[in-house]
């Protein structure tokens, strides 16, 4: 939709400079190519959520100056913090309430929550490669529902200790030999096409 | 051809023609006067959490009766917020990823009236709930093979055990529950905040608006209840409700109040007593409820001084005469029989302290802490259903949460306003104790 969206939006600026006789050589309609605004979207969420890890949680948290207590509940807690995985959800569920124009999730083989294993096949496969090529991301497309979407996943890593730390010891985690710097999951960005 | 057959003929197109006109023209001016009865569109009754403004179509529909957007706005304008202040464990963003595209199939989450049908109340299985009471395997299928301790449970059981609601989660997730496991079923010192509304006269706005302006008429003679009351005591003038000599009103409006108890009055107009209000409507009384109400008392209107009265502002009176003058429904007349009411008895006789008494608005109004400020929430309808949503800002402010989990999920108990013992264990507590024994004492770094 966003994709047809920026072509008719070029398609019409090119028509109506055409019609004013600006005498411009029309250019060929160009579009933001899916991976490169992917690309860039996890960027700034990638980027967004190590700095809380680092800034916030680990400077304030218990491994610093632990004036507060990040936990799942945290809201049940006085001087609460969001963990960085939920502050990251946060952000997925607030961009949902305002932009259908994209959506994105974090997932694992490995979830802490069953909701968040991956469902689609394209998530499966793509959720695997990233495990099995670490730097590397992955892209394709799918339908689910009646429409397109290109969907890109991209390596969720341990920044700090107590990422893996957190996730060996929960009670519910599948997995317990997380080691710093290793693949706990990726994050999912789909755009419909 | 006889020539008064046709005539005769005409004239009932005529007749048939005019009075479709006339039932047509009755329908229109019915739609466009905001005061005529909407009751000749009603497809079907509502339930009864909104049969109160079933003739405010517009509260629901806005102006027009094609979009579902319209109608989820409305939803979510007079219920976002408690269902925001709930962390709803299942909230539309949850249902809008894309990877759920499969499940909306099955039930379309995003919207509120998939589960919440109005105009039909024959699918209403409580709570306003339209679907059967086994959705949740929709989605939750495999917590059988997830959690052992799950099996063989009936899939109708996960929101009606007293286990889990589909929003309100708050007394019932797992850390929670072992977060308050073992304790008695009664606190050791079971007494509510005492209230300080008096701490607000630190407001200088507020203070301004308690003086009033200007004076009353000469002819008017301090009432009769009013010496000792909290108004007195705060140093209420006349004036401040009823307007100064040029401006005085007998009867203020009902909602005069708001000026100075803005947020008591916020929470009455989310409440069945006070939504016709909030929609613009006449009152509500008691005529008009679908519970039992006593019959003499059909007809009194619902403001605030219906409970407070006019000048005596006696909230004790406010806390359990006044609700038991109207309601006649098997729980509220056995709060009379019950050991809450003793309790209060017994408060009321200076036997216990200040807090010990439990009241009919200890329950059902329960008090909020904001800040500093300790307020009464007078949305009494908030956390009536589902029951476990009074678990923690009503029952555990005396009560051990595993003990209130059990009263609750007691119909009968609840019944006979909590004489007795609870019948059935819920083993919600117990679950989470066993699962948390079996991680061998393997704790995350926070």
């Amino acid at each position: 939709m966003q994709y047809s969206r920026t072509l008719f939006a070029t398609a019409l600026a090119t028509l109506l400079l055409s019609a004013c006789g600006g005498g411009q050589e029309s250019k060929p309609a160009v579009g933001i190519d899916p991976q490169v605004y992917t690309d860039s979207l996890f960027a700034v969420m990638n980027a967004d959520r190590t700095n809380y890890t680092k800034m916030i949680i680990g400077r304030l948290g218990p491994a610093g100056a632990d004036s507060i207590k990040p936990h799942e509940y945290w809201e049940d807690l006085e001087n609460g913090a969001p963990l960085p995985a939920q502050m990251f959800r946060y952000g997925a569920e607030a961009v949902a309430e305002v932009s259908s124009d994209f959506s994105y999730s974090l997932q694992s083989l490995w979830p802490i929550n069953s909701q968040n294993a991956p469902k689609t096949e394209l998530e499966k496969e793509g959720l695997q490669y990233i495990v099995d090529n670490p730097g590397k991301n992955f892209y394709g497309t799918e339908a689910l529902g009646d429409t397109t979407y290109y969907t890109a996943v991209y390596p969720d890593v341990a920044v700090a200790a107590p990422c893996a730390a957190c996730h060996n010891n929960h009670k519910d985690s599948p997995k317990t030999d997380f080691e710093l710097g290793d693949v706990m999951g990726g994050v999912v960005i789909r755009v419909p096409m | 051809m006889p020539v008064g057959k046709p005539g005769i003929k005409t004239l009932w197109w005529g007749l048939w023609l005019l009075g479709s006109l006339a039932l047509a023209a009755w329908l229109g001016m019915s739609l466009l006067d905001n005061d005529a009865s909407k009751s000749a569109f009603l497809p079907g009754a509502m339930t009864h959490g909104h049969h109160q403004i079933e003739l405010q179509c517009s509260a629901c529909h806005d102006e027009g009766f094609n979009s579902q957007e319209v109608l989820q706005n409305a939803c979510v304008n007079c219920h976002g917020e408690q269902l925001a202040d709930a962390r709803d464990s299942h909230p539309k963003s949850k249902f809008t990823d894309p990877r759920n595209a499969n499940r909306l199939a099955n039930v379309d989450a995003r919207y509120c009236v998939s589960c919440h049908v109005e105009h039909r109340p024959e699918l209403d299985v409580g709570m306003g709930v339209t679907l059967p009471m086994d959705m949740c395997v929709h989605c939750h299928q495999d917590i059988g093979e997830e959690r052992p301790s799950h099996q063989g449970m009936a899939f109708d059981t996960c929101a009606s055990a007293g286990c889990h609601n589909f929003h309100d989660n708050l007394a019932l997730y797992e850390d929670f529950l072992l977060a308050h496991a073992d304790e008695p079923w009664l606190s050791e010192r079971p007494r509510l905040t005492p209230r300080n509304l008096a701490s607000r006269m630190s407001d200088a706005d507020l203070v301004a608006l308690i003086q009033g302006s200007g004076t009353p008429p000469a002819d008017k003679t301090v009432p009769e209840h009013w010496d000792g009351n909290a108004h007195a005591e705060a140093g209420v003038a006349c004036t401040a409700c009823h307007g100064d000599a040029d401006q005085w009103v007998d009867k203020p409006a009902p909602l005069q109040c708001a000026q100075c108890h803005e947020q008591e009055n916020e929470g009455f107009l989310q409440g069945r007593h006070g939504m016709r209000l909030a929609m613009e409507l006449s009152p509500m009384t008691p005529s008009q409820s679908v519970l039992n109400m006593h019959v003499e008392a059909s007809h009194r209107e619902l403001t605030c001084i219906s409970c407070h009265g006019a000048h005596d502002f006696d909230t004790q009176k406010a806390a359990v005469d006044s609700c038991l003058g109207c309601h006649n429904d098997e729980h509220s007349n056995e709060y009379l029989r019950s050991s809450h009411h003793r309790l209060w008895q017994a408060e009321k006789r200076g036997e216990l302290p200040p807090g010990s008494g439990v009241t009919c608005a200890t329950c059902h109004m329960p008090r909020e802490t904001h800040g500093d400020d300790v307020l009464v929430q007078h949305n009494q309808s908030l956390t009536l259903r589902p029951v476990e949503k009074m678990i923690r800002p009503v029952c555990m402010q005396c009560h051990g949460l595993e003990f209130a989990i059990d009263a609750l999920a007691d119909p009968h108990l609840v019944e006979k306003n909590f004489q007795g013992k609870p019948e059935h264990h819920v083993p919600s507590v117990d679950m989470a104790v066993e699962r948390d024994k079996a991680r061998e004492g393997k704790r995350g770094p926070y």
